[in-house]
């Protein structure tokens, strides 16, 4: 039966007909929906959310060497996060069959750099393969797992946005049981102290000799004979594009595998055709490797090498291909606003940033989520982001440059629950040891938001369902040694504006927990019970509206303007938080 | 490929086009097409702009398109088409919906949202319905079946036969929307069957 599936649908039914055991990952756009989707498999597959990429890849790799067909998958930057443990597993080989799946965002739809971690495989000497579209993402995985078993190494599953999240048809098969290896303790393979990995290092790069013979022999790695004048090497959603472009007109070397390159395939290739192009998106990771063997080639001389490729950008860069677009367009400029993505009407953030937005002098060193959304128009209250788990330290660090310098400026630092689990809890142990004075605030949403609503340590339940322990954030920060610690409702501005005024007076680390749900997510039982009121909407009383727009402060996407303030009846959750706003009491809850 | 057809369908986060979207693949596969669609997750979805595409044809290489290359689009609000517009071929149909959604920089009041967009739209677009789908989801019981609406208008646009829409929607919404949902796709069909111009053939 063909269907319908995403790429990343397809990795994960993959790995359930490859008799894959164990998968662990930490959600992130866009490789999320791999693990969300193993969970249809639970019966055959053990699955987790664990609290970062790091934790994922290890729960992964431990699994490979009890024997377990194992697979981790992250977004491109927790490759970062998990490097450390990789890098170390590609000395030592596995034992049941392991691969990891990298989701690099070119383009950026929704990252915070487009690194591209086909590097991270050479870096590491790892097996590499990268599929087209969906129908190979699921036999792409079967035949990883097989590379790594035979091969005794892990295996970079390295797919892109386009490859995630399009849609292309699939043919399903059969589950086949493959069963658990035999775990033997044997310290020189699984043990890295120096005198072992002295020895695997050897060991590893005789592995990556018969792997660039297999790469050589890989059925991932294709030619398509058509006319010899351009010969096109490529891999990844960049072949589709390729085939878009050029069609049957030029010949192509389809490199599905990666790391090692097949530089036999290439050199042969090379002698057959013309004009030699590699087309590849963002870093000239293939072209650079064969232009160091001398082979003649052109790629980003012509394409680049910033952002995502589309067939247009190729048919511009290598055919002088000028786009058609209707006539007239100019004429609509002045039709046109931005549309920057914005917090939900009745997001409980909404509240925090408000009252973060009165309060002057502070840094506000910001995090990875929904959150991030802080800085935008009108809350205009986070200076900075740069990676997951980072607004703890980096206030820290800001914090300390200001003291020495003797500027009176206070730090402010805001992150997420999920995110808190994920890095953010060693950054407050540092606040905590070196004796910080900055305030955390802990926007506690009950759920991981912006990636769709996983669920994490603090939630109570796991990626499979079960009831769990829901680890209580006040008294793991109390464990760590927080003494001055306030939970609100962040939804209440005036308990919240008094708890940042407290925790800003206080000498020392402070956090403030903001504790209310996500506005878009699923109440569980435990969420019916805490916050379970039925919350009712909220109208304005253009008697008594006296057109300050002060409102439109809160930045509500369910609020406008003409005359008087206006809400969206539809769009309007009952937060309150645009009534608390009002100095006019104009805004009422319906029906009262 | 010539072959290939491709649908831009685009709009405002939370108005239900990966669902439009998903029924419109789904008939395609219906009607033995071989079918990409491609979506974007993430930071798209909070009330920014958002698009997906869906190519069908014989064979389908790249699920995305480039400038100029849609042969019918459809906006589920009008500045968004706007937004959007230069993805259309030239003679490529238009399908919008007449209804305003006011961005954030709007509700700040850092912009204003801009008058007259939809006479611009008829005087640059040749091939263009318009549908007032909100109005139309009101009348039919619920606004949140205005996808449906527009997607029943697409259908038409596109001009695909042979398939039993009916079945689609039937499969892809929950239970308790279906009745609701059939007759919005239908409505969606004649408002635009009433004013075709000129079927896109396949």
């Amino acid at each position: 039966m063909k269907k319908l599936l995403t790429g990343n649908e397809a990795i994960a039914r993959g790995f359930y007909e490859a008799g894959g055991h164990v998968a662990a990952a930490y959600p992130g756009t866009p490789s999320t929906e791999i693990l969300e989707n193993m969970e249809q498999y639970k019966e055959d597959v053990y699955c987790e959310w664990s609290p970062n990429e790091k934790v994922a890849m290890e729960v992964a790799i431990g699994a490979s060497m009890a024997g377990a067909r194992s697979l981790a998958a992250m977004k491109h930057v927790g490759l970062n996060v998990a490097a450390d443990p990789i890098m170390t597993y590609a000395y030592l080989g596995v034992n049941g069959g392991f691969v990891f799946v990298s989701a690099d965002d070119p383009g950026m739809h929704s990252s915070q750099n487009e690194q591209d971690n086909r590097y991270f495989a050479k870096f590491g000497k790892m097996a590499m393969v990268e599929p087209t579209d969906s129908q190979e993402a699921k036999d792409y995985v079967k035949e990883a797992l097989r590379v790594s078993e035979e091969y005794d190494v892990p295996v970079l599953f390295r797919v892109t946005t386009r490859v995630c999240h399009s849609k292309t048809l699939v043919e399903l098969g059969e589950r086949t049981e493959v069963a658990k290896k035999p775990y033997v303790k044997n310290v020189s393979k699984f043990l890295a102290a120096p005198a072992h990995a002295k020895v695997l290092h050897v060991t590893l790069e005789e592995r990556l000799s018969k792997l660039e013979e297999y790469s050589n022999n890989s059925p991932l790695n294709t030619v398509e004979w058509n006319d010899k004048k351009i010969g096109i090497i490529t891999s990844g959603i960049s072949y589709q594009y390729a085939k878009e472009v050029f069609g049957d007109s030029a010949s192509y070397l389809k490199i599905g595998f990666t790391n090692p390159l097949p530089f036999g395939m290439i050199e042969d290739f090379a002698k057959e055709v013309e004009t030699l192009y590699v087309i590849e998106e963002l870093e000239p990771y293939m072209e650079e490797q064969i232009k160091a063997r001398g082979i003649k080639c052109t790629g980003k001389e012509l394409i680049p090498n910033v952002g995502e490729l589309n067939p247009d950008i190729i048919a511009k860069a290598l055919l002088g291909k000028e786009i058609k677009t209707i006539e007239g367009l100019d004429a609509l400029d002045d039709a046109m606003i931005k549309r920057p993505p914005t917090l939900c009407a009745g997001c409980p953030h909404r509240g925090l940033f408000y009252s973060l937005s009165k309060i002057k002098n502070v840094m506000v060193t910001g995090d990875i989520g929904c959150y991030t959304l802080g800085f935008t128009q009108p809350l205009n209250s986070m200076d900075t982001c740069v990676c997951m788990g980072g607004s703890i330290s980096t206030g820290h660090g800001a914090a300390k440059a200001f003291k020495l310098a003797g500027e009176d400026k206070k730090v402010v630092s805001v992150i997420g629950d999920s995110t808190f689990f994920h890095t953010g809890m060693n950054s407050l142990v540092d606040v905590v040891y070196n004796k910080g004075n900055t305030v955390t605030v802990i926007l506690d949403n009950r759920i991981t938001g912006m990636t769709g609503h996983q669920e994490n340590p603090g939630t109570g339940y796991t990626l499979m369902g079960d009831k769990t322990i829901a680890i209580d954030i006040p008294n793991l920060v109390k464990a760590l040694g927080v003494e001055d610690i306030q939970v609100v409702n962040p939804l209440n501005l005036k308990e919240t504006d008094a708890a940042l005024k407290k925790a800003l007076e206080f000498d020392g680390p402070s956090v403030v927990i903001t504790r209310w749900p996500c506005v878009l997510k699923k109440f569980s039982q435990e969420d019916k019970t805490e916050f379970g009121c039925e919350l009712k909407k909220f109208k304005v009383n253009e008697d008594k509206c006296k057109s300050c727009k002060l409102c439109l402060k809160s930045g509500c996407p369910a609020l406008s303007f003409d005359k008087f303030a206006k809400i969206d009846p539809d769009m309007c959750v009952g937060c309150s938080v645009c009534a608390q706003v009002c100095p006019f009491e104009a805004i009422e809850r319906v029906g009262e | 490929m010539s072959n290939v057809k491709s649908v831009l369908l685009v709009g405002v986060g939370g108005q239900g086009i990966i669902l439009a979207s998903q029924i419109l693949s789904s008939g395609l596969i219906e009607a033995g097409f071989d079918v990409k669609m491609s979506e974007v997750h993430g930071m798209a979805q909070r009330g920014g702009s958002v698009t997906t595409q869906v190519r069908y044809g014989e064979k389908v290489d790249s699920p995305i398109i480039g400038k100029g290359s849609a042969d019918v689009m459809v906006a589920f609000e009008k500045v968004e088409a706007v937004r959007w517009l230069e993805y259309l071929k030239p003679g490529g149909a238009l399908v919008v919906n007449n209804y305003e959604i006011p961005s954030a920089t709007v509700i700040s009041g850092a912009e204003v949202y801009p008058e007259g967009v939809m006479e611009k739209l008829k005087a640059t677009v040749d091939n263009i319905y318009v549908i007032d789908a909100a109005k139309e989801a009101m009348e039919l019981g619920n606004i949140k079946a205005q996808n449906i609406v527009l997607l029943g208008g697409l259908i038409k646009a596109m001009g695909v036969e042979g398939v039993d829409w009916d079945k689609m929607v039937e499969q892809n919404v929950k239970p308790r929307f279906v009745e609701l949902n059939l007759k919005a796709i239908n409505k969606g069909m004649d408002l635009v069957a009433s004013e075709v111009k000129e079927e896109v053939s396949i």
